[in-house]
Parts: C-alpha cells; structure tokens; sequence
C-alpha cells in the first residue's frame, strides 16, 4: 500500500522459481525499507511473514503504526 | 519478541500490554477522573441554593461546568476518528478497492456510509478509521478512543484505515498497547461528539458488542 492505493510489487507461483526469487528479492528491499508484510488470513485474522510465502495468494506491505 | 506479536509493540517496551483487564483498570480511572472533576462543581451548587436560593443562576453555572467537563474529554476521544485531508481521487478509489477485499460485505457498506470499518475482536467491538479507533466494549456502553496512525500522511484515506486494519488483526493487544488513550466514557456521550455521518457506525458497533 502506498500513496497511489497501491502497488502491485511483483507476481509469483511455487512453480516458477525464477519468478519467486524476483518477488523474494522485491520482498526483502520492501522490509529494509520499513514495510511490514502481512498475509491476510480471512476477516478478523492477518499474519506477519518476514519470508515471502510462496503459497499465499496475497502479501501486502504496510507501514508501521504508531499512537498519535 | 513472541510469534503474533505487533512488532511496533518493541517501540513501547515499557508499557504493560492492554487486555481486558487492563481496559477495565483503566475505564474505571477514568470513571474516577470524570467524578473528581464533576463532583465539586455539583456539590458547589447544591450547596449554594442551600445557602441561598438567590444564587441559583450561580448554581446553574457550576452545574453547567459539571456536564462541560466530561463533554470536553469525549470530544476529544470523538476526534481520534475525524476524516483527515483527502488525496488523490485515483488513489482513492484504488485504496478504497483493496479495503473492501479484507472486509465483509456489512463492514464495507458500513464503511461506505460513514467511513469507519467495524470489526469484532477479543476486547470488544472496533471502529477503525484513518487515525485512530474506537473500541466498544462488551454489552456495548463504554467506548475507547484511541489515538493510532500509519507513519506515511500521504497515503490516500483508505490505506491509512487499511494499515490500522492489518495492524489490529495481527495483534488486537499490541494495537492497543501502541495506541494511545484518548478518552474512555460513556458510548453515548461520544456518539453526541461523533461527526452525525459517523453515529450510525457506532451505534452499529454498540448493538454489535451487545449481540
């Protein structure tokens, strides 16, 4: 999620490695630059992954939060 | 830091997590706060008439002082849900797009009409918006409002809810263990201070933390 709604950072399957090693690789630059990754898990439920999932069907980045 | 964990909890390391008893510990210090600050000013004017049936318009004023106060704390809890600066109208709809994938039908029709996502947790009933939630407690009289936002103001109003959304299902006790307290009182005395746009949400929120 980013300041255009969003960003579609990259597209993977377990089957195709080399498209899983580029999203890895966009995954990781998204961590060091601060996102957090979360897998959403149905309503009420989301996990934080910091290894990209090959099975999940959608990670997203999110900024961390704060109190205001 | 355990598995589950809200890894912005590290950034508050010295606050004690917020579960149900701590919300309890802390709704009733408010209820304690509102009192002391309420009291005198009632006493004050039952005292004056007391006295002297003449100063019964000063009475009124310190009665007056005694209801003002605790609306003053509640319009601030209400604020902590204020819609903020709207960005780009594209991103906007994008942002408003991936919302409604993570949330149920209800809460996106909901969300639609006052721009608050319901969702239903351990501690009781949350409305998130952009900066901050409401949290309706169980049987549904008392709300918290809490102050909470994502690090980056340029992300369009949806994202920013979104964000808060992900957070709150990660870990609903590290959510509120990062936010902060903003007012902690009755239900109805915070939906008087809501936007009228937002009141249809909390009142949802409230039958929700009833059912």
């Amino acid at each position: 999620m980013d300041r255009t709604g969003h960003t579609t950072l990259a597209e993977w399957s377990a089957a195709d490695d080399a498209a899983f090693a580029a999203a890895a690789e966009a995954f990781r630059e998204q961590l060091d630059a601060g996102y957090y990754a979360v897998v959403s898990e149905g309503e009420g439920q989301a996990r934080q992954v910091t290894a990209l999932p090959a099975d999940a069907d959608l990670v997203i980045l999110r900024r961390p939060i704060a109190g205001g | 830091m355990a598995a589950g964990t809200l890894p912005e909890r590290a950034g508050v390391a010295w606050r004690e997590p917020v579960d149900a008893r701590a919300l309890r510990a802390r709704g009733r210090l408010w209820t304690l706060s509102t009192a002391a600050h309420s009291v005198p000013f009632v006493a004050t004017a039952g005292l004056l008439v007391g006295i002297e049936p003449g100063l019964a318009p000063v009475s009124a004023l310190a009665l007056a002082h005694a209801w003002a106060i605790p609306e003053l704390y509640a319009n601030r809890g209400a604020k902590v849900v204020r819609p903020q600066r709207r960005g780009d109208a594209a991103a906007e709809r994008t942002a408003l797009g991936l919302l409604g994938d993570l949330i149920g039908h209800e809460a996106r029709e909901l969300h639609a009409r006052t721009g608050l996502v319901a969702e239903r947790g351990r501690l009781g009933v949350w409305l998130v918006g952009e900066a901050g939630a409401l949290l309706v407690r169980p049987g549904g009289r008392r709300v918290l409002c809490w102050c909470v936002r994502a690090d980056d103001a340029s992300l369009p109003s949806a994202d920013r809810t979104a964000h808060l959304l992900l957070a709150l299902r990660e870990d609903e006790t590290g959510f509120a263990t990062v936010a902060n307290l903003a007012f902690s009182g009755a239900t109805w005395r915070v939906a008087r201070r809501l936007a009228p746009g937002m009141r249809p949400a909390l009142r949802a929120a409230a039958r929700m933390a009833r059912g």
